[in-house]
């Protein structure tokens, strides 16, 4: 049988702090993975190290069967892995269309050249990433928020629109780093529709930090628990709820 | 206010937002045209304000759009002039093979000096680029068998094609094609993935990255391409002075080209020609500031009495006459800009333009600027 995705033995060391130490799971096509954990339990470090933004102390990632742990960051994205941020980093001082049109980065084909004269073919291509842009816009319901800068946007919009440029990517592995951070009880309950359509109707797997255990239950197949970088227990979400040492992790005792 | 109604998505690539604004940059060139007829004995200095245009396209495409400040940019209109007199003169090619080579080598150069740009941010990296400048003007010093050295080196006037551009308002056409043309291909490339991705380092680079995008061929990009458009204005910029010497390509014209795009707007095109109206023109107002001032100052203060005003004129006189005047007042403005409109001449235009379009409506909050805490640890 063929992987997916799998992390495995993953370690990262911060001078003398282990961030990560010694993670593994793995993630089935077309399920939505949840890690959980305590604050600094290791994350987002998680996130970091399979976008490459961090380099792994040790242990391997494995993207349909292919070994990245070594592959440039910019490379992610073309292997089909696309991630949003906790805090939100979008071009603040961009449109909302034009943020996700570099979501369309990763299937630029057009060059330098060709661009500077904006020959036929680049026009043609523009037109392109412009409809892939709009259906992800018609599918996340962002149409009035087109052409409005980022700066603008109240911070719900911009956590969709962050996970719309990731969509733009079209991206087989979606990671979302605390989609519902700062969002309202309403917000998160809109989050956990999407990420349920994101899965099933673009057939895209999610792998997705959250602390929120409504919108965790609601839409996670599996989930993964933290504390201190090391895993605790995988199961689903009610299992790893119950789990005496998951409690203890967040309760102390 | 205006909506504008859009029914296909073509209309969003053209060069124009829509006909109202194309109707404006026509009427914008048809002055141009006619300013040889309206204002001749202004020529020579409006032609410099096209130069100082491309110069401020150049340094808009790397500090306004790509957000990496240079303090070097002098340096590379000084390897573009050198380069175009030397190809033209000494090798006696063709007057474009020069603008040619001139484009091509300060590209070059300008996507070595990139390289240390991938390591360095912010601060450092101006430093470095400022380290630059005063390297390559030591070296227009001491390379006296293409450059002249010290001596200088005369420039002829331009000949393409065999037709010569030597009249003033030939060259200033000859200025007016080269501004426009640079204008063309900068915004050609703002509106392909090219300028959105210098646009994405600017704002995000840990986003741009995770968006796919190569920062160190961007970067390097980004400084090759603003160093080619410098080349293409230090060919036009050396007819214009007539004559080369390496003290004219010090700091303080890196200093004027920032100034240029701060006072103009960073991360507008239209900021680049502003703020080279500015800077291209304020030298005229000062210079002939200095010789009306004292007396305007003389005649006023002389109401009162007639001693207190030659006083006064005298001493007036001699603060204009000092002469570290201008850089003073270039960075006393810089900083007022700094200060109150970070988004320079454009911005201001912006805010009067929302003000009128949205009238009873308009609140100053619309244009304040995000606070820091809502973005997140740079993980750097």
């Amino acid at each position: 049988m063929s992987t997916f995705f799998k992390a495995d033995g993953l370690v990262i060391n911060f001078g003398g702090i282990r961030a990560v130490d010694g993670v593994t799971f793995e993630v089935d096509q077309g399920e939505v993975f949840t890690i959980i954990g305590p604050n600094g339990a290791g994350k987002t470090t998680i996130f970091n190290l399979i976008s490459r933004i961090y380099d792994a102390s040790a242990g391997r990632l494995v993207f349909l069967d292919e070994d990245i742990t070594r592959v440039p960051p910019h490379e992610i994205a073309k292997r089909g892995i696309a991630r949003t941020f906790q805090n939100i980093e979008l071009f603040e001082h961009a449109t909302v269309l034009q943020n996700l049109l570099l979501g369309r980065h990763a299937h630029k084909t057009s060059r330098f050249v060709e661009e500077l004269l904006f020959l036929p073919k680049v026009r043609a291509l523009e037109l392109a990433h412009r409809e892939a842009a709009e259906k992800v816009i018609d599918f996340l319901d962002l149409q009035a928020y087109r052409d409005s800068l980022i700066v603008n946007l109240p911070y719900g919009v911009r956590k969709v629109v962050e996970m719309a440029r990731a969509l733009c990517t079209e991206p087989k592995l979606l990671l979302l780093d605390e989609p519902s951070s700062g969002l309202s009880v309403e917000e998160t309950e809109g989050m956990a529709f999407w990420i349920q359509d994101i899965r099933t109707l673009l057939g895209i797997t999610v792998l997705m930090v959250e602390h929120d255990m409504s919108l965790v239950s609601a839409v996670s197949d599996r989930v993964l628990a933290l504390n201190y970088g090391r895993p605790i227990v995988v199961g689903t979400s009610r299992e790893v709820q119950e789990h005496p040492e998951v409690v203890k992790a967040y309760l102390g005792g | 206010m205006r909506f504008l109604f859009k029914t296909s998505y073509a209309q969003d690539l053209g060069l124009f937002r829509d006909s109202v604004q194309r109707n404006w940059y026509v009427l914008a060139l048809a002055s141009a045209l006619a300013l040889p007829v309206l204002v001749p004995s202004y020529l020579t200095d409006i032609s410099l304000l096209f130069i100082y245009g491309l110069c401020g396209l150049s340094l808009m495409v790397l500090a306004g759009y790509t957000g990496l400040v240079s303090l070097g940019h002098a340096a590379f209109l000084g390897i573009g002039a050198y380069a175009h007199v030397y190809v033209v003169q000494n090798l006696h090619l063709p007057w474009i093979v020069g603008v040619v080579v001139a484009a091509v080598l300060t590209a070059a150069v300008g996507m070595i000096v990139g390289i240390p740009a991938l390591r360095m941010t912010g601060v450092y990296l101006t430093i470095a680029t400022l380290a630059f400048a005063l390297i390559i003007q030591e070296v227009f010093n001491q390379w006296e068998h293409v450059t002249g050295g010290l001596r200088g080196k005369a420039v002829d006037k331009p000949v393409i094609f065999g037709v010569s551009f030597a009249t003033d308002w030939a060259f200033y056409f000859l200025c007016l094609a080269f501004l426009l043309f640079g204008f063309w291909l900068t915004n050609n490339l703002l509106r392909t993935p090219t300028g959105r991705a210098w646009v994405s380092i600017r704002d995000s680079e840990i986003a741009a990255q995770s968006m796919g995008v190569n920062l160190a061929v961007y970067k390097t990009m980004a400084f090759a391409y603003s160093a080619g458009l410098m080349g293409i204005a230090g060919a036009l910029f050396s007819h214009k002075i007539g004559f080369l010497a390496p003290d004219i390509f010090s700091v303080l014209l890196s200093i004027q080209f920032l100034l240029m795009v701060v006072v103009g707007g960073l991360g507008s095109m239209h900021g680049a020609l502003y703020g080279a109206v500015f800077v291209a023109l304020l030298p005229v107002a000062i210079s002939q500031a200095r010789d009306s001032v004292p007396v305007w100052a003389g005649q006023i203060v002389g109401l009162v009495g007639k001693g207190a005003g030659n006083a006064t004129f005298s001493a007036v006189d001699r603060f204009v006459k000092q002469p570290g005047l201008e850089p003073g007042i270039f960075g006393l403005i810089l900083v007022l800009f700094i200060l109150f409109e970070p988004l320079g001449i454009y911005g201001r235009w912006a805010k009067i333009k929302l003000y009128f379009s949205i009238f009873p409506l308009y609140k100053r909050a619309t244009f304040r600027r995000q606070r820091a805490y809502m973005r997140s640890e740079r993980l750097r």
